[in-house]
Parts: structure tokens; sequence; C-alpha cells
């Protein structure tokens, strides 16, 4: 990519495949996938194995675009932040140029093959996706405002709308429900995170919530993100979208996170040491998206595999 | 670059033509493969 000279070139630039990989966020990405599937298999039309499965690929490509252009853009202030630093482009293991290219192939190869492979609604919500990660949230929100991931959060939001309309050409309510308990799910999560590590934010000089209200008016946010949240979460087996197994399973884990959230608008602390209800409220997080996500597709499917 | 720096150089470049030959590799396959499904879903 950056050379295919005979001869190496003076510069010492040479990413290896490990460094490209690393670009895509994969970490993050098993989340992606996991949510654009729960749509997938949530709806009521089914896609060919070949086609559901190229689909859910295009997500994850569409995914390490994203992240890959995010990288290429943030990689001053990633230099800044211990979390980021060894990070291909800060750490000098890969030029700015090269992960560009990386990034606008890997992205405009994703939308083109969902289009031709399922349909081109899929295709242009996964279009939106990477455009508003990289545009609205990378370039314009995420070093001007404190409200960064609050309307960034929409990017990430995104999967299980794409897996819907993949599958059934529309787009319906429960999608629509699902977008936005991730889109308000986002906030506590990382504002959880941000409030033991706000250090780096600080030092980087990337105004998040921690950084310019402090932590006092981040957990009432916190708490405040969980209430709405938590109402969204029980609102597709309210509205009877979904069956009970999927209610019963988003009362009990959204009654845990209020109580983590409860606990996180209980402490006083700015030390990191001293935020175990921060990390513990973060982790949980991961593993509520994770089951909620799990219960919505096992409802749709379970009556189905039982009548079998 | 000294001839350890090049070296290194070297099997970077390598690995990375290995994945790029691999990747393609796998594309055609999936390509094949979304052709058959479309065709099949069309029939």
């Amino acid at each position: 990519m950056n050379t295919t000279t005979a001869t190496a070139p003076a510069s010492p630039i040479a990413a290896d495949w490990r460094d490209f990989y690393a670009l895509t966020k994969p970490g993050v990405m098993k989340l992606v996938v996991f949510t654009g599937l729960a749509g997938m298999l949530a709806a009521p039309a089914q896609l060919h194995p070949v086609l559901a499965f190229t689909a859910i690929l295009c997500i994850a490509l569409a995914h390490g675009a994203a992240a890959t252009l995010n990288q290429w853009y943030e990689s001053d202030i990633d230099a800044l932040m211990k979390r980021t630093a060894n990070r291909p482009l800060p750490a000098g293991r890969m030029d700015r140029e090269t992960a560009l290219h990386f990034g606008v192939g890997l992205g405009v190869f994703s939308v083109l093959l969902m289009g031709l492979a399922t349909n081109w609604l899929a295709a242009a919500i996964l279009a939106t996706a990477i455009l508003f990660y990289v545009l609205v949230y990378t370039v314009w929100l995420k070093r001007r405002t404190p409200q960064n991931i609050v309307i960034g959060g929409a990017a990430g939001a995104f999967p299980p709308l794409i897996g819907w309309a993949a599958a059934t050409g529309d787009v319906a309510a429960l999608p629509l429900l699902l977008f936005a308990l991730i889109f308000l799910w986002t906030p506590p999560h990382f504002w959880a995170l941000s409030l033991f590590v706000n250090a780096d934010y600080a030092r980087a000089g990337v105004p998040m919530m921690t950084v310019v209200a402090g932590p006092r008016a981040t957990r009432r946010r916190i708490m405040l993100y969980s209430l709405a949240m938590a109402a969204v979460a029980v609102a597709p087996w309210a509205l009877g979208l979904t069956g009970a197994l999927y209610g019963l399973t988003a009362i009990v884990l959204s009654a845990v996170f209020l109580a983590l959230a409860a606990g996180v608008l209980a402490n006083r602390s700015d030390r990191p040491a001293h935020m175990k209800p921060e990390k513990r409220l973060f982790l949980f997080s991961i593993l509520y998206l994770f089951a909620l996500f799990g219960a919505v597709a096992l409802d749709a499917w379970l009556p189905g595999m039982l009548a079998a | 670059m000294t001839p350890e720096e090049e070296d290194i150089y070297r099997r970077k470049q390598k690995s990375r033509a290995l994945a790029m030959a691999i990747g393609l590799g796998v594309l055609v396959v999936l390509f094949y493969l979304i052709t058959i499904a479309k065709i099949g879903v069309a029939g």
C-alpha cells in the first residue's frame, strides 16, 4: 500500500497486517456485529445464509472503516492519551496516508457490497452510519462540545437498524426502539469510563462531560440517561413487539443497571482508585447490551424452534 | 536503513502481501457464493 518498489525506501514505516487489524478496533467490533446480527434475527423475514453472512461482514467492515478514519483524524490526540498512545498511527508504525486509503477503501467497499448482496436501503443506512461517525462525531463534535458522545452515540446505534433493513428491505418500530436503546445506553457507558480515565481526556484537551462539567454533574447525567434507557429497553415488550423472554430480561437487567447507576450517583470521590462503582457500571453496561440483544434474537426464534 | 531494519521491513511487507492475497482469495469465493445465492433467490 505505502510502497511497492523493489528496493526498501528510506522511511522505516512498514505497517504489518496486525496494524491494519488494530485500526479497525476489533474489540468494539464484537458488540457492533452482535447488535447487527440481533436486529437481523429479530426481523420477520429471513435472508439466505450466505447473504446474511455478507450483510454482517459489511457491518463489520464498515465499523472497521469508521474506526480507521477516526484514528486517522485523531492521531494527534491519541498520542497524548495513555489508553491510545500505542495505536498504529501515534506509535509511528503506519503513515497517515496509508490509514486514510485503507479507511476510505474499506468504507466504499462495504457499502457497495451491502447494496449488491442485500438491498440499497441497508447500504444507505450503512453509509449514513460511517459518515455520521466520521464527520458528525469525530470531525465536528468530539473536540467542540461535551455533548459529543450523546449525539455521536447515534453512530453506534445503527447496526440493529441495518441488520433489520438487510433482511426486510424496510424499517419498523422494533429496530427503531433498538436504535434508541443503544443511543441512550451510550452516554452512561462512556461517561462511566471517562470518570475513571478523566486525566487522559483532560491532558488531550477533549471536552468530555467529566472534564467540562465535573464528576458530580456527570454522575447526575448518568442517572438521568439510565432512567430514559431503562424505559426504552422495556418498551418493545410493553408495546407487544417482543415476547415475555425479552420483557423479563429487560426488566431484571435494567433494574440492575439502575441500581449500579445509583451507586455511581452516590459516589463522591474524584480519584480513579476510588471509582469502583463507575468501573462496575462500565463493565456491566457491556454485558447488559449483549444480554438484551441476545434476548431480542432468542425471543424471535425460540417459538419457532420449540414448535419444530 | 541498517541490514537488520531492512530485514524487518521486508518481513512486514511480505506478511502484508500474504494477508492481501488471502483476503482476495476469500473475496473470490464470497462473490461466487453470493452469485449462486442471488440466482437461487431469484429462481
